[in-house]
């Protein structure tokens, strides 16, 4: 929590000596509150209020970086519960788990490497190998790391190591990585703690719960790690949800450090299905990284879309991108409808064409995401707006009509439309998107009656 | 250092709704935000009821087809096929009355609708088809064939809801009210139900529904907000349970339709239940206590993810 000037103010020595080039230690105060002036400006200041100070400026969960120099990642940084309070930032990580003695470990980086899939103009994949260190033996997982590292040498890694010694002998050969260094316990915590301080890389502690977890933390922070992941070990539904509103509470409502940090999740279940269900929880509940037993291509398909959409920002209306897209198959005697490109009416609208069965050309127009009246009060949807749109869109080559269906809404500007697109005749469609397959069927049928 | 849960605390509750005239259900009646045990009393798991339309549906995509497409022309075999599935509870969807499919009569349906009740005991839901006018002229005949039964009518909207509420009252049943994605219009149409004299403790919210993917994130933070709304800041016209219609939206979207050859998207089995799970398992943790969806295999996995939750409940 940011401190205000009036807490600064009475934390200095109030000798309005003007050292720090202002004429009142109050007058300082206030500029160090809105970050424009430096505690370190002024000679007599405690070190108290400076630890103060550095303490206010840390996120309530920190940010923690990792990966290669080109694929770097950040996790954690939430200041929010809920998104609808603000943007979740930094979404959550996905990332593969990988055994150090599974014998097609190219496959597996394979299917990390092919993971990519496009979606509303973004492209979303699998971002992390955890590489565990499942046959105890530092050959084995030096061997496999090496494996990774000729396939995939960008590729952000997370080490699940149970000594410091395999933790030092990999870190020694990852060059121009930062990977996150998973296997800290209460029974390691001092060796691993060094072994992090040392390389400086972000360390995961692990203890069965959030209450266990705690001293770990602090003593990893004492030892120099300021970069940690909490891994509350839940193995449950239930337990994860509440572990992490735990973890998330305590950091944002309390401001207790010692839980301000990212946390990892294990995904498990007794099928693919169940545990896509587990990942979903860690997507929607606070997980930064989530690390999965097996990826398939439908199963990321649904974790990228949560993701996607619980990462949205409620503040900016989510928006499709400006262009004609086709409903069903569309031809050149296709109707042809405009409306804005705010996601949800163009979800509606599209759902609701598709109910017709009717193929339609349907045009999209960039209207900073802005629903059909709001734009259209907003000036983005207007007459000479729309004309632009229809004519530089390419649509009229498709056609072999010259028929606009515009919505119900703005059928004020039917003539002025016509006006500005010669050749053209604009329709009057519906005011709700329910409306639009009665439309549409009356409007073919009226069109091959003529 | 001692780490002390940082509990909430709440000023409202959901009331709980029981419905069914032989074998009953109940939701709602929680005392804290989804699922949070620790702090607050959740006497009801949430409910999940099986969509059964009451003739042959004409957008169900192949994977419900797999599934349904042998009973579909009887609304009783169906249901009947669900309660096989293990359902707790029917959504009777009546698509028949839309102008745009068959634009059936209310009396046609009011008879379909007796045989159903006569043969069908578990508790039921009755849902029109979303036509405001049509719903508005079917939906008080049909309160009124299954007064004494207990049911849950729905969806009156605003520009419905006077009929539907008071017939839905006349025949003694509780009520879905469905408003388009904002807290300020559920709150606003619960108000004005209620002013009708409608009782507040039988009135169920559907903020509206969607799918993965297509408008998710509106509706879960709209429930999210609604949640926050009655219970930590005590709002007794946001406290009502809600319903999440996910079925209906889900089955509509791409996703749960392109054929296993789209690579990308991997095999279109799965593919169609996980999204369905999804959305469903993630309206639950924002709020919402009484599912309506369709396939069985999503069913038993939101099931699952139910019982995993209240695992943690005793501890």
């Amino acid at each position: 929590m940011a401190l205000t000037g009036i807490e600064i103010f009475k934390l200095l020595p109030k000798t309005n000596c003007k050292k720090c080039g202002f004429p009142t230690c109050l007058a300082f105060a206030m500029k160090v509150a809105q970050g424009q002036a430096k505690i370190e400006d002024c000679p007599e200041a405690s070190e108290e209020i400076k630890s103060k100070l550095r303490d206010a400026a840390t996120p309530p969960i920190i940010e923690v970086q990792f990966g290669t120099d080109s694929m770097k990642l950040k996790i954690g940084g939430q200041n929010v519960l809920f998104r609808h309070e603000k943007k979740f930032l930094n979404p959550t990580v996905l990332a593969l788990e990988v055994a150090d003695d599974d014998s097609e470990i190219e496959t597996r980086i394979d299917e990390v490497l092919n993971s990519s899939i496009e979606r509303v103009g973004e492209t979303l994949r699998i971002e992390a190998i955890y590489l565990k260190n499942r046959s105890a033996d530092i050959s084995k997982y030096r061997d496999a790391l090496e494996r990774i590292l000729k396939k995939a040498p960008q590729i952000p890694l997370i080490l699940g190591v149970s000594s410091s010694d395999i933790a030092i002998d990999s870190l020694s050969i990852l060059k121009g990585h930062r990977p996150i260094l998973h296997g800290a316990t209460a029974e390691n915590i001092e060796e691993m703690a060094k072994v992090a301080a040392k390389f400086n890389v972000p360390l995961v502690v692990s203890a069965k719960g959030v209450e266990a977890v705690i001293p770990l933390t602090e003593k990893a922070k004492a030892l120099g790690v300021g970069d940690l992941i909490i891994n509350a070990e839940p193995k449950s539904i239930g337990e994860l949800l509440r572990d992490n509103t735990f973890i998330a509470r305590g950091a944002l409502k309390k401001q207790i450090r010692s839980v301000g940090y990212p946390i990892i999740t294990f995904a498990w279940g007794k099928d693919d299905f169940y545990e896509t269900i587990v990942s979903t929880v860690g997507i929607l509940k606070y997980s930064s990284i989530l690390v999965l037993k097996r990826t398939l291509p439908w199963k990321n398909l649904a974790l990228f879309t949560i993701r996607q959409n619980i990462y949205s920002d409620p503040q900016v209306p989510m928006q499709v991108k400006q262009g004609i897209y086709r409903v069903g198959e569309p031809d050149d005697k296709s109707p042809f409808i405009v409306t804005t490109n705010f996601a949800l009416t163009y979800f509606l609208v599209k759902g609701e064409i598709e109910n017709s069965k009717i193929p339609v050309w349907l045009g999209i127009m960039d209207c900073d995401g802005l629903s059909v009246l709001t734009a259209w009060a907003a000036g983005k949807f207007s007459a000479s707006k729309i004309a632009q749109f229809v004519k530089e869109s390419g649509i009229e080559e498709k056609l072999n009509h010259r028929e606009l269906i515009i919505p119900g809404y703005v059928a004020m500007l039917k003539a002025s439309i016509e006006d500005k697109l010669s050749g053209w005749k604009v329709v009057i469609g519906t005011k709700e998107a329910s409306g639009i397959p009665a439309f549409l069927r009356n409007y073919v049928r009226s069109k091959n009656d003529r | 250092m001692k780490f002390s849960i940082i509990k909430e605390s709440y000023t409202g509750s959901v009331p709980e709704i029981t419905f069914g005239k032989n074998r009953k259900v109940s939701f709602g009646g929680e005392k804290s935000l989804p699922f949070l045990f620790f702090e607050g009393e959740h006497p009801h798991k949430p409910l999940i009821s099986f969509e059964v339309q009451d003739s042959p549906p004409q957008d169900y995509p192949k994977e419900l087809a797999k599934v349904y497409s042998s009973v579909w022309d009887d609304p009783v075999r169906w249901a009947k096929l669900c309660e096989s599935f293990g359902a707790e509870a029917i959504a009777l969807r009546l698509m028949s009355i839309h102008p745009d499919t068959t634009d059936a009569k209310a009396e046609d349906v009011a008879d379909k609708l007796k045989k159903f009740l006569n043969e069908i005991d578990l508790p039921l839901i009755i849902l029109g088809c979303n036509h405001t006018e049509k719903d508005a002229e079917v939906l008080p005949i049909v309160s009124d064939v299954a007064r004494g039964f207990n049911c849950i009518i729905g969806k009156a909207q605003e520009g419905n809801y006077k009929t539907i509420a008071a017939s839905a009252m006349a025949g003694g049943h509780s009520l879905i009210a469905m408003s388009e994605l904002d807290v300020n219009l559920a709150k606003q149409l619960n108000i004005l139900i209620t002013q009708m004299g409608f009782p507040a403790n039988k009135l169920i919210i559907d903020p509206m529904c969607s799918a993965l993917g297509y408008g998710f994130e509106y509706t879960y933070s709209v429930m999210e907000r609604i949640r926050i709304a009655g219970l930590i800041q005590g709002d007794p016209m946001l406290s009502s349970p809600m319903v999440a219609d996910v079925g209906f939206y889900v089955w509509k979207t791409k996703e749960t339709q392109a054929e296993d050859e789209n690579s990308q998207w991997g095999s279109l089995h799965e593919r169609g239940i996980i999204w369905e799970a999804v959305t469903a398992c993630s309206f639950l943790l924002s709020g919402a206590e009484l599912l309506i969806m369709r396939h069985p295999e999503a069913v038993n996995l939101v099931k699952y993810f139910i019982e995993d939750l209240i695992s943690t409940k005793e501890k």
